[in-house]
């Protein structure tokens, strides 16, 4: 096995791992000011619409793949369905999508 | 009593790995392609499952095949990581608000499983959550991510073209499927979700920003902004009764 490569992955773990686990680990004993406390619990929606957007629209050349698949899992998800539904019937559209077109 | 606890344990483990198998799904043409990539790279096998193993972070083991293709030296490949992945920090401490208080050793271990995917799915959950479930969900996708990039070193990526490309989808349903109920549920929802899209996407597309930190700033002035907005408009209303 090539050092340097095992130098390079136990690296880039240690920079993963510390911000991954430091605030579930130093956090827990204190209490936050309420502001802050609110910013955080508003953080996992702020991330999903910035996970999706803009990247969903670039995942192949085509953007029609992007707006296609992402409209489909929208209009899925606002119908009620499970997030596994969701994510198949994504799958679903876009490959009759391509082969389609 | 004992056995109460320990079946309530085991109920929300596997309620937890019921919740990831969604990912594993949306992780398998991910990381199988990574393994292949890895291949391509001139990574051996064990190297491959060993970054997979211990760093488990999508983009940024992306982000290294490509630098170690380039031949950039190691330190800086180890700091763009570091970049890529700072918003875990802010997922982790988001995260603290969620999950059950226990033991610190236990909070260190499941920590290593916080990715967007698992972050997410945990984070919009109804209620709390607890340590059990944290490793239930963490488990499967690990594995998956794992041992798919394995099978994605030794045999490539055999999918018809047709469903790899489809599959790319995944993880944005996932993402997709995960937002919608709370957009139907609170304006606020909305507001976030739509502001941190909006910022992160005028620093991508013009070249500001990196995308790792894009995605930090675009979340943090979203979740600062709109409590800001919300907290005063609150005010005014209540002022005017």
């Amino acid at each position: 096995m090539n050092k340097e490569i095992l130098i390079l992955i136990l690296g880039m773990m240690v920079v993963t791992y510390i911000p991954r686990m430091l605030p579930l680990v130093v956090l827990q004993n204190l209490t936050l000011p309420s502001f802050l406390q609110n910013v955080l619990k508003n953080v996992p929606y702020a991330t999903l619409g910035a996970l999706i957007i803009p990247a969903v629209f670039f995942i192949q050349e085509d953007i029609m793949f992007g707006i296609i698949g992402a409209v489909t899992a929208f209009v899925v998800a606002y119908l009620g369905a499970n997030v596994i539904i969701v994510v198949m019937a994504s799958i679903f559209v876009l490959c009759l999508y391509s082969l389609l077109f | 009593m004992i056995s109460t606890t320990v079946a309530r344990r085991k109920s929300e483990f596997f309620s937890g790995v019921q919740a990831g198998i969604t990912i594993a799904i949306g992780y398998f043409p991910v990381a199988l392609t990574f393994g292949l990539l890895a291949e391509q790279t001139g990574l051996t096998l064990m190297e491959t499952v060993m970054m997979s193993l211990f760093v488990f972070a999508g983009a940024s083991q992306y982000i290294s095949l490509s630098l170690i293709a380039a031949g950039v030296g190691v330190l800086e490949i180890i700091l763009t990581t570091f970049i890529v992945n700072i918003r875990h920090f802010l997922m982790s401490a988001s995260l603290n608000e969620k999950v059950e208080k226990d033991s610190s050793w236990k909070r260190a271990l499941y920590s290593f499983g916080i990715t967007d995917e698992t972050f997410s799915v945990a984070s919009i959950k109804e209620g709390t959550v607890t340590t059990s479930y944290m490793f239930g969900l963490f488990l499967i996708s690990y594995s998956s991510w794992v041992i798919n990039s394995g099978i994605g070193h030794v045999v490539g990526v055999n999918l018809p073209l047709v469903l790899q490309e489809s599959m790319s989808i995944a993880l944005y349903a996932l993402f997709i499927g995960l937002l919608v109920p709370s957009l139907k549920k609170h304006r606020k929802v909305i507001s976030l979700a739509a502001f941190a899209a909006i910022v992160n996407s005028l620093f991508t597309l013009t070249g500001w920003l990196s995308a790792g930190w894009s995605i930090v700033v675009a979340t943090l002035s979203s979740s600062v902004m709109i409590e800001w907005i919300f907290t005063k408009w609150k005010l005014e209303v209540n002022q005017d009764e």
